[in-house]
């Protein structure tokens, strides 16, 4: 096989990881309901029981889903409450809930392993296309996309190992997964060698660092809406539906603190520094405030703005989610948006 | 300010904000994990006790100069410099929206052609210059004193904070949001030593043993000096990039392929400069493109696209020096002593010669050609100015095709490269208006004083030449051949002063960014009590006082390596 077609077979293999990501997110999201099903079932058999098992149903979720094994013995002591035919009635409550957990075990394994398996073959694809154009996998905004996917997808196994970080895992996927679709459709274009002016070692390293970044700003993103999610029901006091398996509002809050804080350095260095050295070879200026410089550096100071409405100790939660994801906005827009509606310098667009 | 009030300041806070056990839960909030107060933000802090006031948001009603500090004391609070970076942030939007003079001159040109009115309006906001408005310096300004006003009284609190004392030890140390405890038989004293030990040893500021029994360790400090390091640095950045913009120049030059250049401000097509800039800065060289190679790729889907531009210049570095042979690429600029020799865009001149009725030569050589599209389709005029009483000028408007291939919307150029070069022409006669006074563009016919040939049929006069071919024109008028073409590069010369200083600048802010990011300002207290057996009690807690890290897991190991000390004495005594 040559080269070339090693790379557009990479078409095809990002096209499977882009199926086993979407089972991924079914095997999460069931899991999710076996979750939901089996708190209700847990508060409803724990109504007015011992106060520790009371913790469990109505603490975190995480600590529910980590915990099934206590809940299921604890509430075939305790389960008589909602019993109204005495002891059977209690003990078939405490089978289905036994059956839940070990089904929503079961489907987390699964969605784990499937999350492993996707990351392995995204990885492969994503290599394919680097090997067949011999050169790093990011020099157009298909390769950027599958590369920033894989990032991101790297991200949500580390951060899914936590189990608050998994439910941010599990929405986060549907965002690879959307991510995939449009990179090998919509953005999708041919291998081929790169225009002269990308040629060059700084492509590595500056837009290297652009997909890193953005991969994390990413996972933060997700980890912000679903922040602002768990602080609106907890302002509410729901604990029901999806939000009440969301790990607490500041947890969520400060895992997108240090997500942001991971990739603002990396921004910093990336797309603003070494942007402007590349510039400065390239073009003979290192920064002539071409729209994707002006787009670079305004998300830069939208994350700046966020780190520092974080260190003002009034603006903690979702008000400062808020403002990340106005700071995730512009780095789309920069990604996105700069290359479809603006003509600038950047030849990068390749669409 | 002395020690004591930072410390007193903080512990008051941070007592306060322990979050309840529950919430902590399992996941990913370890104990340790407490919510934290970042020190020093007036906003964040309702009402300061200490001397120098504190944030009261009320104007009092004040002297001047009590009302000046006050303001100014507003000015620098985090709450504004969060407001200005948003603020810097949705003044650069318009920017990338609305052409740019200094990015696109011809954009705005066009912009302001077909929108007349509009543009009226934009001038008066200098919308076509934001990045230079007044406007938007007035809002970048204003952060950067914001920044200079906030950070240097943070750093002399924080030098003060570095030579005082690590704070008192806390009368209930259980309460702190990381703790552990074991029971020794050592006596209170070795356990001193023993924690200062072991807490020296992990690199933290130790006060001397205390006699209550307890070791105060504080360690971190690093993360307000990377802060520090940080603000400081983008103002070092800023300054250098304004201030080397004051020096700097820029120029393009076309030049074909076997013409030459020499480096003074006639000879550019474009220049600008800082206001600092004197022409007696710019370096005194010349240079001639000797040859210049484009290459594309031929197959594929690609095709078509540009692979390589390369340009092989003679460089003469001052008058009468000797020549010497560089090569420049894209990405490859020519570096002359900080001043930088670039390849901008390329295209073909194609060459004439065109004769009068009497076949002498009136005018000879390349012209260069812009390109209108991926395969260079490219166009451009001769301009054939004819003495007064030998006969009316003469003007060629031409499309010269690189590739050129005859499809059903007439000729086109189908490949960059010149495969097949053809040039299509037609010509005109009169007045070229070169002596009117008023600049022309050389790629444009001004055609007021110009008609167009008319062949024998009374159609307009129209050619098309291959390398080597000549055609006449209407009525014996004269003579056009195709001479070939040469191909041409745009070189742009440049420096940038300030350069240096910028890059230097910046990745010491990024050192400083991420010490202030990952560097954890965190307290640890040891101390040793009394049980009700009569053996000795040892405490060991800690305290954040920045984000992230885990402290349960740091005091765990520091009351490990006490006790390790400890029974390790106990062994060496018992030996
Ligand atoms: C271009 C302008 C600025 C940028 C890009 C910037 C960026 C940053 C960043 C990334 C941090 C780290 C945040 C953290 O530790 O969580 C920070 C912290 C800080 N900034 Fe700025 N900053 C800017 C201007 C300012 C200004 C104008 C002020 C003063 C009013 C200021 C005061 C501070 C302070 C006090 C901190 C430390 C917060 C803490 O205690 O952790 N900064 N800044």
């Amino acid at each position: 096989m040559d080269l070339i077609s090693i790379a557009e077979w990479s078409r095809f293999v990002v096209g499977c990881a882009l199926f086993i990501y979407l089972g991924v997110w079914l095997a999460f999201i069931s899991e999710m309901g076996l979750r939901l099903r089996l708190k209700r079932a847990t508060a409803s058999a724990t109504t007015g029981a011992t106060p520790d098992l009371v913790a469990v149903g109505t603490g975190a979720s995480a600590v529910a889903a980590e915990s099934s094994g206590d809940a299921r013995s604890g509430a075939a002591e305790g389960g008589e409450q909602d019993a109204p035919d005495g002891p059977e009635a209690a003990g078939d409550s405490a089978d289905l809930r036994g059956y839940l957990a070990e089904q929503a075990d079961v489907r987390y394994r699964m969605g784990r392993t499937l999350l492993l398996v996707a990351t392995a073959v995204l990885a492969v694809g994503v290599a394919m296309r680097g090997i067949g154009t011999e050169r790093v996998p990011w020099g157009n905004m298909h390769e950027f996309s599958i590369t920033a996917a894989l990032v991101a997808s790297v991200a949500f196994i580390f951060v899914g190992r936590t189990a608050a970080g998994r439910a941010v895992a599990s929405w986060g996927i549907l965002l690879v997964f959307v991510t995939l679709g449009l990179a090998v459709t919509y953005l999708y274009v041919p291998p081929g060698p790169l225009p002269p002016a990308l040629e060059s070692y700084w492509l590595v390293i500056h837009v290297g660092c652009a997909v890193l970044a953005f991969g994390l700003f990413t996972v933060a993103a997700v980890v912000n809406i679903l922040q602002i999610l768990a602080e609106r029901a907890e302002r509410r006091g729901a604990t029901g539906g999806f939000v009440g398996l969301l790990p607490t509002s500041s947890v969520l809050d400060r895992l997108g603190y240090r997500l942001a804080a991971a990739g603002f350095p990396i921004w910093t260095i990336g797309p603003l520094i070494l942007g402007a050295v590349w510039a400065e070879v390239s073009w003979g200026r290192f920064w002539g405030w071409d729209p994707k410089e002006v787009w670079a550096l305004i998300t830069w100071l939208v994350y700046a703005a966020y780190l520092h409405a974080r260190a003002t100790a009034g603006w903690k939660g979702s008000k400062a989610s808020t403002v990340a994801l106005i700071g995730y906005g512009t780095a789309i827009f920069s990604y996105f948006g700069v290359n479809i509606f603006f003509e600038g310098l950047h030849a990068y667009g390749g669409l | 300010m002395s020690g004591d009030v930072t410390s007193e300041r903080s512990g008051r806070r941070s007592e306060g904000r322990v979050e309840p056990a529950a919430e902590r839960g399992r996941s990913g909030a370890r104990p340790g994990d407490m919510t934290w107060t970042p020190e020093g933000h007036v906003d964040a802090e309702p009402a300061r006790t200490d001397s120098d006031g504190g944030a009261d948001k009320r104007p009092p009603a004040l002297s001047l100069g009590e009302f000046l500090r006050w303001a100014w004391r507003q000015f620098t609070s985090m709450r504004v410099a969060l407001i200005l970076l948003f603020l810097l942030a949705v003044a650069a939007i318009p920017g990338s929206v609305i052409p740019q003079s200094d990015v696109d001159p011809l954009a705005v040109r066009d912009f302001r052609a077909r929108n007349p009115g509009l543009s009226e309006w934009y001038d008066r906001f200098s919308l076509f210059d934001v990045y230079s408005a007044p406007w938007f310096a007035a809002i970048y300004l204003a952060l950067l004193v914001s920044l200079v006003g906030c950070i240097l009284p943070r750093s002399w609190q924080h030098f003060t904070a570095m030579r005082a004392k690590p704070p008192r030890t806390p009368s209930r140390l259980s309460r702190m949001p990381a703790y552990r405890s074991f029971t020794v038989d050592a006596p209170s004293g070795e356990v001193q030593a023993a924690a200062y030990a072991e807490l020296r040893g992990r690199r933290f500021r130790v006060a001397d043993p205390r006699d209550d029994g307890s070791v105060a360790a504080e360690a971190g400090f690093l993360r307000e000096t990377g802060n520090l390091v940080f603000h400081l640095s983008l103002v070092v950045v800023l300054l250098a990039v304004a201030l080397g913009g004051l020096f700097g120049y820029r120029g393009t030059v076309l030049v074909p392929e076997g013409s030459g250049f020499s480096n003074s401000i006639v000879q550019y097509d474009n220049f600008s400069s800082g206001s600092l800039f004197e022409a007696t800065d710019l370096p005194p060289f010349s240079l001639q493109v000797d040859r210049f190679v484009m290459e594309f790729i031929d197959a594929g889907s690609q095709i078509g696209q540009a692979d390589n531009y390369e340009a092989t210049v003679s460089f003469v570095p001052e008058p009468g020096a000797e020549a010497r042979t560089e090569t420049i690429r894209v990405n490859e600029p020519l570096n002359v002593d900080g001043t930088l020799i670039h390849i901008l865009n390329p295209g073909y001149a194609p060459a004439f010669t065109i004769r009068n009725a009497d076949r002498e030569i009136l005018a000879e050589g390349p012209v260069p050609f812009l390109p209108q599209d991926d395969n260079f389709t490219s166009t451009g005029v001769v301009k054939v100015p004819v003495a007064d009483d030998e006969g009316p000028d003469l003007g060629i408007e031409g499309v010269f095709l690189p590739t050129a291939d005859v499809g059903q919307n007439g000729p086109v150029s189908i490949f960059p490269e010149p495969r097949n070069p053809q040039v299509f022409l037609t010509a005109f006669y009169g007045d070229l208006g070169l002596n009117s006074g008023v600049a022309q563009s050389i790629y444009r016919l001004d055609k007021d004083g110009l008609e167009q040939f008319e062949d024998s049929d009374g159609e307009p006069f129209r050619a098309a030449l291959a390398a080597g071919d000549t055609v006449e024109l209407p009525d014996g008028s004269g003579f056009i051949t195709f001479d070939g073409y040469v191909s041409w590069v745009n070189l742009q010369i440049s420096r940038n002063s300030g350069k240096e200083i910028a890059l230097a600048g910046a990745l010491l802010a990024v050192a400083g960014l991420a010490a202030s990011l990952y560097v954890r300002r965190r307290r640890l207290w040891v101390r040793a009590g009394t049980d009700d057996e009569g053996r000795t009690v040892v405490e060991v807690a800690g305290l954040h006082r920045s984000e992230g890290g885990n402290l349960d897991d740091e005091v765990g190991a520091v009351a490990e390596g006490v006790h390790r000390r400890l029974s390790k004495d106990q062994l060496d005594e018992e030996t």
